[in-house]
């Protein structure tokens, strides 16, 4: 314990281990960083920046920061959390969430962050994007209006289901997700409702068919405790040791 | 809470289905208490047809035509304060659901080509207010104070809110009060 590197988060000692970023050693040490885009099981993308820090001086994304010894990270100012804020909000006005017919409501990350942060409202115009459904699938449909464009279902069709099913297209406000077949639906890709893309996505975009309500709502994971207080539960694998990998 | 003058509270629905005022009714016998500090003018519950000066107007429901562009406009010329309740006033929420399709065809549908319609003229009396392109949250219209979200807020959500507005606290909600369903 006393050789261990140690960098300062708001003002308490966090020991990390080398290779670790500043959220995973943060999460490591059950201290929460808020963060969308970030999970434990896959390279850390930086795309959503709800995990700005100040380290040092500079803002930087936490989940690809690397620790360093001896660093000032400032995280749970009014600033920092304003700032996410605004984040969450953008993302709230950019898509279409509606979250009273959406049947990840409750296991939603997005709607989770907004709870945390006190997000009462967009804020901004919405965007009312037209993004219709894929229900094409036997046993799984696409609501693209949900989609945060977090890269989790491109990451894990790529690296664990070694399937490419997903994959994002256009640039800027047009930028969207979309599935790889000549068709572009769903039915024509070789996805299987047991893959890891679709065990990820953090808000309710890919959904199971026939499977609404399993758990009720206001018995849902969010509904229990809040996102912030689940975080280690979500902590690197490999940091926290064979306790919880077992 | 002190002193014996007590707020006046005007309350709405535009695009929405009263579900955000039944909620308000939901927080039962409280209610007792919180007219110890606030009277009703403009309101479903008074039906009071015009809203007088208030402290605090409440609206529930989105913007879906030329009569809510007007109403909501005039509860913000006439409260001091303006709180949008449940999905519909913030996000547009159900009603905002048509917003991808287009307006002219979803006349047509109602009116024109459902069994027993056809034929049918879609409704153009000057008295009904006309209907925007989209539908939108109020916050887009007017500026707006304070949103209590929900679909519909529990009786409990505002009842928090209502309790920290009248102490002149800026309203918080814990872990289990806010809600996007």
């Amino acid at each position: 314990m006393t050789d261990q590197p140690t960098f300062t988060l708001d003002g308490e000692e966090i020991p990390f281990a080398e290779g670790q970023t500043v959220l995973q050693a943060a999460l490591t040490a059950d201290v929460y960083i808020p963060h969308l885009c970030y999970h434990p099981e896959f390279k850390p993308h930086g795309s959503c920046k709800v995990c700005t820090i100040r380290a040092d001086g500079r803002n930087a994304a936490a989940c690809t920061l690397p620790a360093r010894a001896g660093m000032a990270v400032e995280s749970a100012s009014d600033a920092l959390n304003g700032l996410r804020k605004v984040l969450v909000q953008m993302l709230f006005a950019e898509g279409n969430h509606f979250c009273p017919a959406c049947e990840a409501s409750g296991d939603c990350q997005l709607q989770a962050l907004g709870y945390d942060l006190q997000v009462t409202t967009a804020g901004f115009r919405h965007f009312y994007p037209v993004r219709p459904v894929d229900a094409s699938h036997p046993e799984l449909w696409l609501d693209f209006n949900r989609c945060i464009l977090c890269e989790l279902c491109v990451r894990a069709s790529n690296e664990v289901d070694g399937k490419s099913v997903f994959g994002l297209s256009g640039r800027g406000a047009g930028k969207h997700l979309i599935v790889n077949a000549l068709s572009g639906r769903l039915a024509d890709t070789d996805i299987a409702v047991t893959d890891k893309a679709v065990e990820v996505c953090p808000v309710g975009v890919i959904l199971k068919k026939r499977d609404g309500f399993a758990v009720p709502i206001g018995q849902r994971r969010f509904d229990r405790s809040p996102i912030s207080a689940q975080a280690a539960r979500d902590a690197p694998r490999a940091a926290r040791g064979s306790k919880e990998d077992a | 809470m002190t002193g014996k003058t007590k707020f006046k509270v005007a309350t709405t629905s535009l695009a929405g289905c009263f579900g955000c005022h039944m909620s308000f009714l939901d927080i039962d016998e409280r209610l007792f208490e919180l007219l110890e500090h606030i009277e009703f003018d403009r309101s479903p519950f008074t039906d009071i047809k015009t809203v007088g000066p208030c402290d605090f107007g409440i609206i529930e429901g989105g913007v879906c035509n030329a009569e809510n562009v007007h109403v909501l406009r005039e509860f913000r010329r006439r409260c001091k304060t303006l709180v949008a309740i449940g999905a519909c006033a913030i996000t547009g929420g159900l009603p905002a659901q048509r917003n991808h399709l287009d307006l002219a065809d979803c006349l047509r549908e109602v009116y024109q080509t459902e069994p027993g319609t056809e034929g049918g003229r879609i409704p153009d009396d000057p008295e009904l207010p006309l209907p925007l392109d989209k539908v939108h949250p109020i916050h887009e219209v007017v500026r707006v104070d304070y949103f209590i979200p929900g679909c519909p807020p529990s009786a409990d959500t505002i009842w928090k809110f209502f309790n920290d507005l009248l102490a002149g606290r800026t309203p918080t909600y814990p872990h289990g009060l806010i809600r996007y369903d």
